[in-house]
């Protein structure tokens, strides 16, 4: 399969696990947020997908690029301009790129990161997409660093993803509606995060095929 | 003519302001006031943030923004633009409605775009009791 074959796969997995978990990422959201989250991402996803269709797609960025326009439109809220600025972000890092190594898809994560830090205004520790993403980053360089295969750093950032969004139960929210609980935020999962992870998560099995 | 987009979470807010500043800086000021998401609630539209850019014509635009995602949307708006046009486009890091109003009498009197933003961001430091 080619690497843009690849990533539409991973964009398929990606929109069938918001399609799943909407219900979970909404009910994580009523509890610190405005119930929308799980709506949203799926909404976002379907959107990249229905774009994704009428398109022909030369390079795995032309893809991360559709999917980007689809979320910043149509996922609303905070979520959509942040998930949308990680895929262009990641994108712009690929460039032209017909093949992904293991460290192309390091440095697109690591792309994605900075883009959501910046566009958020939001470091680690602060309960958001951050906190799972830093540690996905960390965990993908590490593996890409190390020899490891595509789907290697995949899998090492969706496992560092995973733990990062459950350490975010402890956490007191910092940046966006959230944070207006104060300590009251305490207790719960992020929505944001979680839904970091879920994407890491779909990615990896999307790229196994 | 420097025109001016209003992105706020409310349509009310960015048709508000739109009036305020239109009344001072007169009909020629092309102003946009855009709010709320597509379905008529509170939020943001980014499509329509991007509609608006892109009939802007060959002239600098300002965007002002109020909260959270407005500003958000505007951003990653803008970083989607084509070039030529993304360089047009000016997001203004000033109160909504005092940045909006101060920039838009500025722009009716032919200023250039970075007079138009100097003359937002005093607004952000002007004292309105002292």
């Amino acid at each position: 399969m080619s690497a843009t074959q690849s990533t539409l796969e991973i964009v398929r997995h990606m929109a069938a696990a918001m399609e799943e978990h909407r219900r979970y990422l909404t009910q994580l959201d009523a509890a610190i947020g405005d119930a929308d989250h799980g709506t949203n991402m799926h909404r976002g996803f379907q959107a990249a997908l229905e774009r994704l269709n009428g398109a022909d797609p030369d390079t795995p960025a032309d893809v991360l690029k559709a999917v980007s326009m689809a979320l910043i439109s149509k996922v609303g809220g905070a979520a959509g301009p942040l998930y949308g600025t990680a895929f262009l972000r990641a994108a712009g890092v690929l460039g032209g790129k017909g093949e992904l190594s293991a460290a192309d898809l390091a440095a697109a994560l690591e792309a994605a990161l900075e883009g959501i830090k910046q566009r958020g205004r939001a470091e680690e520790g602060q309960k958001t997409i951050v906190d799972a993403l830093a540690p996905a980053v960390r965990a993908a360089r590490e593996a890409a660093d190390g020899g490891g295969s595509p789907e290697e750093v995949l899998r090492s950032a969706a496992e560092a993803a995973r733990k990062g969004a459950e350490a975010t139960v402890e956490m007191e929210a910092k940046k966006g509606r959230a944070s207006y609980l104060g300590k009251r935020s305490i207790g719960h999962q992020d929505p944001g995060a979680t839904s970091t992870y879920l994407l890491l998560d779909a990615a990896v099995r999307g790229l196994e095929g | 003519m420097v025109s001016l987009v209003l992105v706020s979470h409310s349509r009310k807010i960015a048709e508000g302001t739109a009036e305020l500043v239109r009344q001072m800086a007169g009909e020629e000021l092309k102003i946009s006031a855009i709010g709320g998401d597509p379905e008529g609630g509170l939020g943001t539209d980014p499509d329509e943030i991007r509609r608006v850019l892109e009939d802007s014509g060959g002239e600098d635009v300002l965007v002002f923004m109020d909260l959270g995602s407005a500003v958000m949307s505007a951003e990653a708006v803008r970083e989607e633009l084509k070039p030529e046009l993304r360089g047009r486009v000016h997001l203004v890091d000033a109160p909504f409605v005092e940045g909006a109003f101060s920039a838009g009498v500025a722009a009716s009197a032919g200023s250039s775009v970075e007079e138009c933003i100097e003359a937002a961001a005093e607004a952000r430091t002007e004292s309105k009791l002292h």
